[in-house]
C-alpha cells in the first residue's frame, strides 16, 4: 500500500484555471493520479485538460461523488475559504500548496477539518508522492522527471523542506534505495499533517520497511516523533538530519514560547531526544543514503 | 515577525477596554517634559525598543518630575541597543503595585491552536518561574471557533490557587487579550507584568504583541513597515526587497542583508538560495569555505523569472561582494529555465563583474544550465552552472577556485543602459512592460522571441514581425507570466531587438547614492 494516496483516491483541483493550479494538474494526472474535477469560482461550465470545471466544490461533489481530495492551488488570501468550502463538502483530504496563509486561517483550517473528521498537508507544501500510484501537488514538478526520480521500494521520506523532499528521494533512489511514499509537511510553523502524523501512519502502511525524516530548528515535530518512538508506537528504523545547525538564534521579544516549549525546538534538543530513543542521526546531509542502505541491510539479517 | 511596541499593544488593549498606566509617547526630551507634566508627579520613562530586560539596559528610567523626565529621555533617546536606535519613550504615571502575574497567548504547534497562559507570580524571569513552580502556572488551549470564554478563563485562574474577585478581575483581562489577539492575528500577545495596584484596579503594565508576517496585509491600521523577523531595523534593501515580494504572489522571494560595511577581498558572498532546507544546506557549504554571507535571499515555490531578476538585482546592488554564489535543494521540482532567466538578465544589465556558481539542478537543468551560460558568455567574469548531481559542497568549492583565480581587472566594463528605440513595439505584463523595436526586428530572420514564449501569446504579423497574439488587456492581467523567454533568446539568436523592463522602486535612487 501506500500513505495517504490509494486506489480510490479522487482528485479535485480548486484553482484549475490558474497558472500553478493547471501545469500541476497536468503533472498529477500525467503521473497517474485520477484527477476527475476542477473548481474556479466564476469560472465554471468549461473543460480544463479533459476534466469538467464547476464554480463551487458542493457542486463538482454533486456531479462526481466520489471525489474525496482536494488540492489547493489559490492565492494565499483566499485558501481558507477554498479549504472550509472543500471540507464543507466532505472532502477528506486536503493538500494546500500555497506559501504565506495567515496562521489564524490555518487554525479556523485546522479545527473545522478536526470536527469533519478531514486531514490536510500544508500548507507551504510541495505535497505527497507514492511511487507509482500517484502524486498530490508538485513534487517532481513533470511526471517524467517524477518517474525518472523517484524508483520504487520501501523506504518513506518525510520532510519539512519541498526541495529536500525530492533531493533526499532522488539521491536514495539513486543510490539503489526505493521510495514507498514521500511527503512535503509543510514549511509552516502550524501544518495539518506534521511529523508525528506522518510518522504514523507510515507505522501503519506494509509497503514501508524504513523513514527518512528531515527535520528543522523550530516547533516540536521531531520531538513528537521521539516521544512515539519512545511509547512503542512508532517500531521502524528512522535515518534523522535536523537542519539548521549554524541558525543563529534571534533576540527573545517574548516569553510565551519557551513556557510552552520549553528546551524543545533546538537543533541540540531535537538530536539529544532523538539519539536517545535509537534513531540513525545522520550528521552529514550527504551521507543519507549510505547510512539507509547499513540500516536496511542490518534490516535483512 | 512583525513585532508592535509597548505603546502600541497597550493602544490595543485600550481598544478592548483593559486597563493601563496613564501615559504619552514622546520622541523628543521637550515632548518628554510635557508627557510627565499631563501625567503629574512621578513618572517612568520607558524606551520603545524590541527587547526584554530593557531595565537592566538602562532604556527604562524613573523620574520624580518633568525636568527630570527630559534628561531622563534625552539619555535613553538615541541609546543603541543591538542595534536598535531608541526613537521614542513612552511616559507613564508610576503605579503602585501590590501584585504581578503573567498573562500570554501564543500558538502551539502541537495542538494546532492558541494556548492561553497564566501564571500568579509575574514580571521577569518568568521562564524559570514556570519551571520551577508548575503550580503557579496555567495553560489552556482554546478552541478557535468559540474564543476563550469567561467560565474558561475564570477556570484557569482558579488552578493557580486565586479565588474571589481577583479571580473575576483577571479572567476578564484574559477574554481581552485573547480578543485582541484574534483580531490583530497575534503570534503571541503577552502582558507582563499584569498588575494589582493598592486601590484594586487591574493594570497592563507592559504589553508585547507580535503579528503574524502573513496577516499584516489585513491590517493597514497598525503601519508594520516590514514583516520580517529583523534583529536591527529594516535596511534600505531590505525594504526594496520587501517591497518587491509585497503583492506577487508567483512564488515567494526572502531577502535580509546580514553584513553591510564591509570591503572587497574580505570574501563575503551575494548569497540567492532556493527553497528552506536545501539554502540552509548551502550556506554551510560556503562557510565550510570559509565565505561570509553578505544577505540571505531566498526564491522559491516556482517563482516567475522577473521575481528572480529582481531579487538577483538586489543582491548585487550590496556593495563589495565578491562573489555571487546560488544553490538551493539541488533537485528542484520547477522549471530551473526561469530562475536561468532570471538570473542571466540581471548579471548582463549590472555587468556582472564578480564570479558566479549557480547550482541549477532539477527539472530541465540541461537547458538552463545552457541559457545561464549562452546568455552570460559576453561577460568579463566567469558563470558556471552545475546540475542535480553535483553537491552544494562542491559547487562551493568551484567559487572558491574561481575567486582565486580571478583578476578583477578583466571586469571593468561600460554600465549597462536601457535601450532606445526606434520603432518601439510595446504591451504592459503584470510587473512590468515588454518591448519590441520593430526597427530592428525587420533585419531578423530567427524569430526565436514569438517560438521561445511560453504561454504562446506573441505571433508574427503580415510584416513578420512580432506582435500579441492575444489583447493588450489579457497579457496585462497575467497572460504574460514574465518568463522573460523573448528577450533572452533574441539576444543569444536574435538582433537584441526585445527589451523587458521590470522597474523595482527605490533601486536606482540606492545604486546612484551608494556611488
Amino acid at each position: 500500500m501506500s500513505i495517504l494516496i490509494d486506489d480510490d483516491t479522487r482528485v479535485l483541483v480548486q484553482g484549475i484555471t490558474g497558472r500553478e493550479g493547471y501545469t500541476r494538474a497536468k503533472l498529477m494526472m500525467e503521473y497517474g493520479t485520477k484527477v476527475v474535477a476542477g473548481v474556479t469560482p466564476g469560472k465554471g461550465n468549461q473543460t480544463v485538460l479533459d476534466v469538467p470545471v464547476y464554480d463551487t466544490v458542493e457542486q463538482a461533489v454533486e456531479a462526481a461523488p466520489e471525489l474525496n481530495t482536494s488540492v489547493i492551488f489559490v492565492p494565499a488570501p483566499l485558501v481558507k475559504n477554498a479549504a472550509l468550502e472543500a471540507i464543507d463538502a466532505g472532502i477528506k483530504l486536503l493538500v494546500i500548496v500555497p506559501d504565506r496563509v495567515p496562521i489564524y486561517d490555518v487554525l479556523e483550517i485546522a479545527s473545522a477539518a478536526r470536527l469533519n473528521g478531514a486531514k490536510f498537508v500544508g500548507p507551504n507544501t510541495l505535497g505527497l508522492l507514492s511511487v507509482g500510484k500517484g502524486v498530490l501537488g508538485m513534487i517532481g514538478g513533470r511526471a517524467e522527471t517524477a518517474r525518472a526520480w523517484f524508483k520504487p521500494g520501501d523506504v518513506g521520506v518525510t520532510s519539512r523542506s519541498g526541495g529536500i523532499t525530492s533531493s533526499i528521494s532522488y539521491y536514495l533512489s539513486k543510490s539503489g534505495v526505493g521510495l514507498s511514499s514521500i511527503v512535503h509537511v509543510g514549511g509552516d510553523a502550524i501544518v495539518g499533517t506534521p511529523h508525528p502524523e506522518v510518522i504514523r501512519l507510515f507505522q501503519e502502511d506494509d509497503a514501508t520497511r524504513a523513514v527518512v525524516m528531515f527535520g528543522e530548528i523550530g516547533t516540536t515535530q521531531e520531538e513528537q516523533v521521539a516521544d512515539l518512538i519512545e511509547q512503542g508506537i512508532f517500531t521502524k528504523p528512522l535515518i534523522a538530519f535536523i537542519g539548521g545547525k549554524a541558525a543563529k538564534s534571534g533576540t527573545r521579544f517574548s516569553h510565551a514560547g519557551a513556557i510552552v516549549e520549553g528546551n524543545r525546538g533546538t537543533h541540540e534538543s531535537k538530536v539529544k531526544r532523538l539519539k536517545e530513543v535509537g534513531a540513525h542521526i545522520v550528521d552529514n546531509f550527504d551521507d543519507i543514503p549510505t547510512v539507509t542502505q547499513e540500516v536496511l541491510r542490518k534490516l535483512k539479517t | 515577525m512583525a513585532r508592535l511596541h509597548e505603546y502600541q499593544g497597550k493602544e490595543i488593549l485600550r481598544q478592548f477596554k483593559v486597563k493601563t498606566p496613564m501615559g504619552f509617547l514622546a520622541s523628543t526630551p521637550e515632548e518628554a517634559a510635557q508627557a510627565a507634566k499631563k501625567v503629574g508627579g512621578r513618572t517612568v520613562v520607558k524606551g520603545q525598543v524590541w527587547l526584554t530586560s530593557r531595565a537592566a539596559l538602562g532604556a527604562i528610567q524613573f523620574a520624580e518630575d518633568e525636568t527630570e523626565a527630559k534628561t531622563r529621555a534625552a539619555s535613553i533617546l538615541g541609546l543603541k541597543l543591538n542595534d536598535f536606535a531608541i526613537e521614542q519613550v513612552l511616559v507613564e504615571e508610576v503605579i503602585d503595585i501590590q501584585r504581578e502575574f503573567y498573562a500570554g497567548i501564543i500558538i502551539d504547534d502541537s495542538a494546532k491552536a492558541p494556548v492561553m497562559i497564566f501564571s500568579s507570580i509575574g514580571g521577569s524571569g518568568i521562564e524559570e518561574i514556570a519551571e520551577e513552580h508548575p503550580d503557579k502556572v496555567a495553560k489552556a488551549t482554546i478552541d478557535i471557533g468559540t474564543g476563550l470564554r469567561d467560565y474558561q478563563a475564570r477556570n484557569l485562574i482558579r488552578r493557580t490557587g486565586i479565588g474571589g474577585k481577583l479571580q473575576m478581575q483577571l479572567a476578564n483581562v484574559l477574554v481581552k487579550l485573547w480578543q485582541a489577539a484574534r483580531k490583530y492575528e497575534a503570534r503571541s500577545a503577552e502582558i507582563n507584568p499584569l498588575v494589582l495596584t493598592g486601590a484594586g484596579d487591574v493594570l497592563a503594565a507592559d504589553c508585547r504583541i507580535t503579528v503574524d508576517d502573513y496577516a499584516v496585509f489585513r491590517h493597514p491600521d497598525l503601519g508594520i513597515e516590514i514583516a520580517r523577523e529583523l534583529n536591527r531595523p529594516p535596511s534600505r534593501l531590505d525594504k526594496i526587497a520587501y517591497d518587491v515580494e509585497k503583492d506577487d504572489y508567483r512564488g515567494t522571494f526572502y531577502f535580509i542583508q546580514m553584513e553591510q560595511g564591509f570591503e572587497a577581498g574580505q570574501g563575503f558572498v551575494g548569497f540567492h538560495g532556493a527553497g528552506g532546507g536545501g539554502s540552509m544546506m548551502s550556506m554551510d557549504a560556503l562557510h565550510a569555505q570559509g565565505f561570509k554571507l553578505a544577505n540571505f535571499t531566498d526564491t522559491s515555490g516556482n517563482p516567475a523569472a522577473s521575481k528572480v531578476y529582481r531579487a538577483a538585482r538586489i543582491i548585487l546592488a550590496q556593495k563589495n561582494i565578491d562573489a555571487y554564489f546560488g544553490s538551493g535543494s539541488g533537485v528542484a521540482s520547477q522549471e530551473q529555465f526561469h530562475s536561468a532567466r532570471g538570473l542571466a538578465k540581471a548579471f548582463i544589465e549590472e555587468n556582472l563583474s564578480i564570479p558566479a556558481v549557480i547550482r541549477l539542478g532539477g527539472n530541465s537543468e540541461d537547458k538552463a544550465i545552457d541559457i545561464l551560460e549562452k546568455c552570460t558568455e559576453h561577460l568579463p567574469v566567469p558563470v558556471e552552472g552545475y546540475k542535480k548531481d553535483d553537491s552544494a559542497h562542491f559547487c562551493a568549492e568551484r567559487l572558491t577556485q574561481l575567486v582565486k583565480e580571478f583578476d578583477g581587472s578583466q571586469a571593468a566594463g561600460q554600465g549597462f543602459s536601457k535601450p532606445e528605440f526606434d520603432k518601439p513595439y510595446r504591451f504592459e505584463s503584470i510587473t512590468g512592460s515588454i518591448t519590441f523595436d520593430h526597427g530592428v526586428c525587420a533585419d531578423c530572420d530567427h524569430k526565436a522571441c514569438v517560438e521561445s514564449c511560453i504561454p504562446e501569446i506573441l505571433r508574427l504579423d503580415d510584416d513578420g514581425l512580432p506582435v500579441l497574439a492575444i489583447s493588450a488587456e489579457e497579457a496585462k492581467a497575467g497572460k504574460c507570466i514574465e518568463c522573460l523567454a523573448c528577450e533572452m533568446e533574441c539576444i543569444y539568436h536574435g538582433k537584441r531587438g526585445a527589451y523587458i523592463d521590470l522597474p523595482i522602486a527605490g533601486l536606482d535612487e540606492y545604486l546612484e547614492e551608494a556611488t
